[in-house]
């Protein structure tokens, strides 16, 4: 079995957030991108767990994005997926994205598609679903622990109120959250294998651009922090009735 | 055409996020000036009133019991009931379940989907142009949907839901699903939810505490706090981490995002991580001993000082105006 495991590359957490170009994109200058922390700690970690435990004979990391994303690409490497796929655009949105790996997926022969739950930059959860309604897979969404045995993967996910317990054929595409897997940091074994490991360039196909970003404005701080003395905290419960009006 | 919402029955109720969803999709077909069709699953009289009220002018009501939390057989249902209504926008809650049926939902109608719409759309020709939060929350991104059939997914807690005295007509609605083999077959369900306290992501006052609590032995504290003020209870990272407290209480960036009226975080310092998944929260007061704690600066209201001590003070003082108030 073969596992493609889809990688977003991101601002890192800490970046400070800024937009070029009338607002209409993100202002990149002087930001550190990073792997997607859910596409990297949970879907690459699982599956690697999976080739290590004999359950998998290759991990392939596949990418949308433009040349600028390679160091993210074999940062992935480095934590150990066999080799790479950059799918050469800029990924205008969520859907052409998900159609270029559906595309790969199904002309490559990969039965197990992973993503994050979710990205820190557009926070859409929508690649994997998409996946799954393009290549007419199972989606498992949300998953917090996963295994495959004899082509059957099981896998426990949340649902509202709780979680559960399902068993889903191959192929299947599966978004992962926390409880999949830890996080692993590169080793210099790991870092230099990744210099060599092949990234394969291939140009996205024409897709449908359904929806575009017009502009970005930034979210409205919070005005000052009120403080209240520690001895009255029955000014604080009236200022949450009376201001607030939470309670 | 018509505006078509899916909508959720659980535990007996309709879903607050579902109430939500109708009132959105109610409003959007206003403005389109067409009709809300809203589509349910095993709802008995009652729920269907109150979607009704909710603003939906038909309701689709579906028997079923294979169809449950199956993303394929929600997709097929509501693909089906969007080509009998002619729908040309399709709502759905930013939850669990919407997380995976919208996407799905949204490549096989080639249908554009903007998740976590955080307010109302507006006509600019033939495309609808939608707010959502990006960048956890530091940032809002406007989206144009440009493509014929347009799919919305609604940021939970975004609007106060207001029902009036509307009644939907009510028609019976068979999906065809045995077309559709199910490829997900469910082997054990487990419930999180403690007794009568709301779900976290529905939660609209929520009392989170973290390691400035220094063991779950004193977690009453919280609770009590919590239960004064009608509060779901939840932790930061380091405190599920650590299994004092269990891990779907966890809010922050790879825990529960949520987004109450309320948060109370108590012995929290605010980490980035933390904040990327409370920060869309309306009011916060954050309580903690470290008057440098980063959390104060995206507090609304602060104390510096010992929770073991403002803590029950606090839950007194509550109790009070609550005793006042009846």
């Amino acid at each position: 079995m073969k596992i493609l495991v889809a990688i977003s590359n991101v601002p890192d957490t800490t970046a400070k957030i800024s937009f070029a170009n009338g607002d209409s994109e993100f202002n990149s200058a002087g930001v550190t991108y990073i792997i997607n922390p859910y596409d990297e700690w949970y879907a690459l970690v699982r599956a690697l767990e999976l080739k290590e435990a004999g359950k998998a004979s290759q991990v392939t990391l596949i990418h949308v994005g433009l040349t600028d994303s390679e160091a993210t690409i074999r940062k992935g490497l480095a934590i150990g997926a066999d080799d790479a796929v950059r799918i050469n655009s800029d990924g205008p949105d969520a859907f052409f994205v998900a159609d270029q790996i559906a595309n790969y997926a199904k002309a490559n022969g990969y039965e197990l598609v992973l993503v994050g739950k979710e990205t820190i930059n557009y926070n859409g959860s929508s690649v994997g679903g998409m996946i799954g309604g393009l290549t007419d897979w199972a989606y498992v969404s949300l998953a917090t622990k996963m295994d495959v045995d004899a082509g059957k993967v099981t896998l426990e996910h949340d649902i509202d109120g709780g979680s559960q317990v399902v068993e889903a054929s191959l192929p299947l595409v599966v978004s992962c959250a926390k409880g999949m897997a830890e996080q692993r940091i590169p080793n210099m074994r790991g870092i230099m294998a990744a210099r060599t490991k092949p990234i394969t360039v291939v140009e996205a196909t024409a897709g449908d651009k359904l929806t575009n970003v017009k502009s970005f404005v930034l979210a409205k701080g919070r005005t000052e922090c009120k403080f209240i003395d520690e001895n009255n905290v029955d000014q604080l419960v009236q200022l949450l009735h009376t201001e607030a009006k939470v309670i | 055409m018509s505006v078509l919402i899916y909508t959720e029955v659980n535990k007996g109720k309709v879903k607050k996020a579902s109430l939500e969803c109708v009132n959105y999709g109610a409003k959007i077909a206003q403005l389109l000036g067409t009709t809300a069709t809203a589509i349910v699953v095993n709802a008995d009289a009652a729920q269907l009133e109150e979607i009704g009220k909710a603003g939906a002018n038909k309701i689709l009501s579906v028997k079923n019991d294979a169809i449950g939390n199956d993303s394929i057989l929600i997709t097929a249902m509501v693909e089906q009931a969007a080509k009998a209504e002619g729908s040309k926008v399709i709502v759905f809650a930013f939850d669990v379940n919407g997380k995976a049926v919208a996407p799905r939902l949204s490549a096989k109608l080639r249908a554009g989907l903007v998740a976590g719409a955080v307010d109302y759309p507006a006509v600019n020709g033939a495309a609808l142009e939608v707010k959502k939060n990006v960048f956890s929350g530091k940032a809002i991104a406007l989206y144009s949907i440009n493509s014929d059939i347009k799919v919305i997914s609604l940021l939970p807690n975004s609007f106060p839901i207001v029902l009036g005295a509307n009644a939907a007509t009510v028609a019976d609605f068979s999906a065809d699903l045995s077309a559709i083999a199910s490829k997900i077959v469910v082997k054990e369900v487990k419930s999180t939810s403690s007794g009568t306290s709301v779900p976290l992501p529905e939660a609209e006052l929520v009392v989170s505490a973290g390691r400035g609590m220094k063991g779950p032995e004193n977690w009453g504290m919280v609770e009590d706090l919590a239960n004064a003020i009608g509060a779901t209870t939840a932790c930061s990272r380091p405190v599920a981490d650590m299994h004092w407290r269990p891990h779907h209480e966890h809010v922050g960036q790879t825990g529960v995002a949520i987004r109450p009226n309320l948060y109370i975080a108590i012995g929290i310092s605010g980490a980035i991580q933390h904040l990327a998944g409370v920060n869309g929260s309306k009011t916060i007061v954050v309580i903690n001993s470290d008057k440098e704690a980063p959390f104060f600066k995206s507090a609304d209201y602060g104390i510096v000082g010992d929770a073991f001590t403002i803590l029950p003070k606090l839950t007194e003082a509550i109790k009070k105006l609550k005793a006042n108030a009846n």
